[in-house]
């Protein structure tokens, strides 16, 4: 994954709330092969009409924001569905940051482990600061991991919370599968045990 | 120190914490759909093998046809090539597969429980949201996205910080009419979307240990609708029962021996959770939604809400908003809205139990709009057939289908038209759920058939006891 340290970028206000992963990715294009870029399926529905044109009142139709590498947005942000695809076509838009009040529990956590940072202000921030990108369209938000900051148009500064150990991985750009693989030795006597104790999950008939 | 069922569970599968807080947990049983297919390819691509095939089940169920299970059935290439991508790589790496043509083929979250797969005290994963459901058994089972996907294909473990607690308490018995469905509709509609989020609950009361394990299920189920990573119930007799002779429940010695292990699994008496919720189910009605969310669950003798009323502004932006997309007059007595067609299925409410709760409205009656009928499993499909369930259906106009996620998710096409709207049992009411433009209330088995009947939203209680 890509390291994620500071993020300096045009950011979009999206104010509806309930933005579930369905209306981010829908369903119809969850097979579609990931190498082919999942960007044109973003907010598909809401960002085009029926017959394929751009639908010119939705934000990231907009000039400036059609470069938005950061999107705030207003409460329940990512619920529903566990469809990572929903983080993959924010990445490849070229949106690395969503902030908004509150997320889905799995979006939030998918979204971190590929690199696009999830950071949870409160409404009163969040609703702030999409006026203030109303107000200034094109406006930048610096996001910066490590401090754990966000400073608006207006160097306001507000501090985020996240996770130390998801942190590490992003500054870093760490691979999950392969630190963990560095604790081998663990999993396998683990196992080991986990099978003994437990050998009734073991035996079965196909 | 006294611990929860949560905790118990988290116990049993850590095999070692960071210092930042993360656990690395040790996965019991993970299932894969054909929705899976991208982390097989992750995992391809990076010369990785599944780790564990033994703890790895198979069953696809998201993209396929209601229609048959011939696979040439499926007219979408994509959905096509996903299930066959499930039967080669289950093939490939030797993980238990049920496939299409398979009779224990299913969705998986009825598969699970069903095929004694899904057992207390285990540490269960799968790339869908609604896998919460068999906490059920007294499972602990989360969702996963593709990166975790192949994270547990690829070490069986997953890392983990300790979610918080909440344990939802109901009491007393449930009114005529009222079904686990409304529960967890009613339990969403005050605990909110996303209200038990970074939680697990745990669901307990007499009303919960009065339930068999099917009704548990559809409470699990949507757990995830209020946002919680997990919801559980403590196994007891009931659950014990259920699982006897399953396919992959433990026999003979070894049944003993993971009985004995099951009864130390409830949460402590005096365990301490974060939060605690309480609710009178003897007061409850049978529900409907009329929104966007699972949350704007009301009971189906009330009326669609009024912006004008509502103080809360975003609140009010949310209803004017979510009003046009549903095309309903702010106040109007739900049993008031028509209905364009009814879908009885899914994972949250496709087992027998909801089916034959369906049929006894159905029964002599006839559908007045299009109506789908899809077991949630080949089995429960089979069973539903030996008890004549599916006569039932289809004399009374009904199309009875073959299992599957179905027009819950929509991708297999079964869809529903823009502006369409339907009586559903499933789980999610979103936009663009069931389609483009569809407009999804979401209700119980009983109350889904009803709507089959009238062509309205209808109060079930009053084709009386």
């Amino acid at each position: 994954m890509e390291p994620f340290t500071v993020l300096d970028g045009v950011a979009a206000p999206l104010d509806q709330s309930n933005i579930d992963t369905g209306q981010i990715l829908p369903a119809r294009f969850l097979r579609r092969p990931r190498k082919g870029g999942y960007q044109d399926f973003l907010f598909r529905d809401l960002r085009f009409f029926d017959d394929g044109s751009e639908n010119p009142d939705f934000v990231l139709n907009q000039t400036p924001f059609r470069q938005a590498r950061i999107l705030v947005g207003d409460r329940h942000f990512g619920v529903g569905s566990s469809r990572e695809q929903a983080p993959w076509s924010l990445i490849d838009f070229g949106i690395r940051c969503v902030i908004a009040a509150d997320f889905g529990d799995i979006f939030y956590f998918n979204s971190l482990k590929i690199g696009l940072l999830a950071v949870q202000l409160d409404i009163e921030a969040c609703n702030l600061l999409r006026k203030q990108l109303h107000a200034r369209p094109g406006a930048t938000l610096r996001v910066d991991l490590s401090q754990q900051a966000v400073t608006g148009p207006d160097d306001a500064i507000y501090s985020f919370k996240i996770d130390p150990f998801r942190k590490r991985y992003l500054l870093e750009g760490l691979d999950d599968v392969a630190v963990t693989l560095r604790h081998e030795a663990a999993i396998t006597e683990f196992e080991q045990g986990y099978r003994q104790k437990f050998d009734w999950l073991f035996h079965y008939e196909r | 120190m006294s611990k929860t069922l949560y905790q118990k569970i988290w116990d049993a599968h850590a095999i070692l914490q960071g210092a930042d807080g993360q656990s690395l947990l040790h996965v019991g049983r993970h299932i894969v759909h054909d929705g899976s297919c991208h982390a097989f390819e992750f995992l391809e691509d990076r010369g990785l093998a599944v780790r564990r095939p033994d703890q790895v089940f198979a069953t696809p169920d998201h993209g396929v046809s209601s229609k048959s299970h011939d696979i040439a059935a499926m007219s979408d290439p994509e959905q096509r090539r996903a299930v066959e991508l499930l039967s080669q790589n289950s093939r490939k790496f030797g993980i238990v597969h049920f496939p299409l043509d398979d009779p224990r083929q299913g969705i998986v979250h009825v598969v699970g429980p069903e095929q004694g797969i899904t057992q207390p005290g285990m540490l269960l994963v799968c790339g869908d949201s609604h896998t919460s459901t068999h906490g059920a058994l007294g499972a602990l089972a989360f969702g996963l996205g593709t990166s975790d996907i192949l994270h547990v294909l690829a070490t069986q473990t997953i890392w983990q910080r300790r979610a918080k607690t909440m344990r939802i308490t109901v009491e007393g018995k449930l009114p005529f009419g009222v079904t686990a469905k409304d529960v967890i509709l009613a339990i969403i509609a005050r605990v909110g979307a996303n209200g038990a989020s970074g939680h697990v609950i745990e669901y307990a009361g007499s009303t919960m240990r009065a339930m068999s394990v099917e009704e548990r299920l559809t409470v699990c189920n949507m757990s995830i609708e209020a946002g919680a990573r997990a919801g559980m119930v403590a196994p007891d007799e009931t659950t014990y029962a259920y699982l006897y002779e399953r396919p992959f429940a433990p026999k003979g010695a070894q049944w003993n021996n993971a009985l004995a292990y099951w009864r130390t699994l409830a949460s402590d008496a005096d365990a301490r959770f974060d939060s605690e919720v309480s609710l009178d189910a003897s007061a409850l009605a049978p529900m409907v939604t009329w929104g966007n969310s699972p949350e704007d669950a009301r009971p189906v003798d009330g009326r669609v809400p009024d912006p004008a009323a509502e103080t809360n502004l975003e609140r009010r932006a949310y209803m004017l908003r979510t009003l046009d997309y549903m095309g309903l007059a702010p106040g109007m007595a739900l049993t008031d809205i028509q209905v364009d067609q009814v879908f009885i299925g899914s994972c949250t409410n496709a087992r027998i139990e909801d089916l034959r709760a369906a049929s006894r409205i159905v029964k002599g009656g006839h559908a007045v709009i299009p109506a789908l009928v899809v077991p949630g499993s080949t089995q429960v499909k089979l069973a539903a057939e030996a008890e004549g369930l599916d006569r039932i259906f289809c004399d009374a106009g009904f199309t009875w289908g073959e299992s599957g996620c179905s027009m819950c998710v929509g991708i297999n096409g079964d869809l529903l038209g823009p502006g369409r709207r339907c009586a559903s049992t499933s789980n999610r009411n979103s936009i663009g759920r069931q389609g483009k433009g569809s407009r999804t209330h979401l209700v119980s088995p009983a109350m889904a058939a009803a709507a089959a009947l009238t062509g309205r939203i209808t109060d079930v209680r009053k084709f009386g006891p």
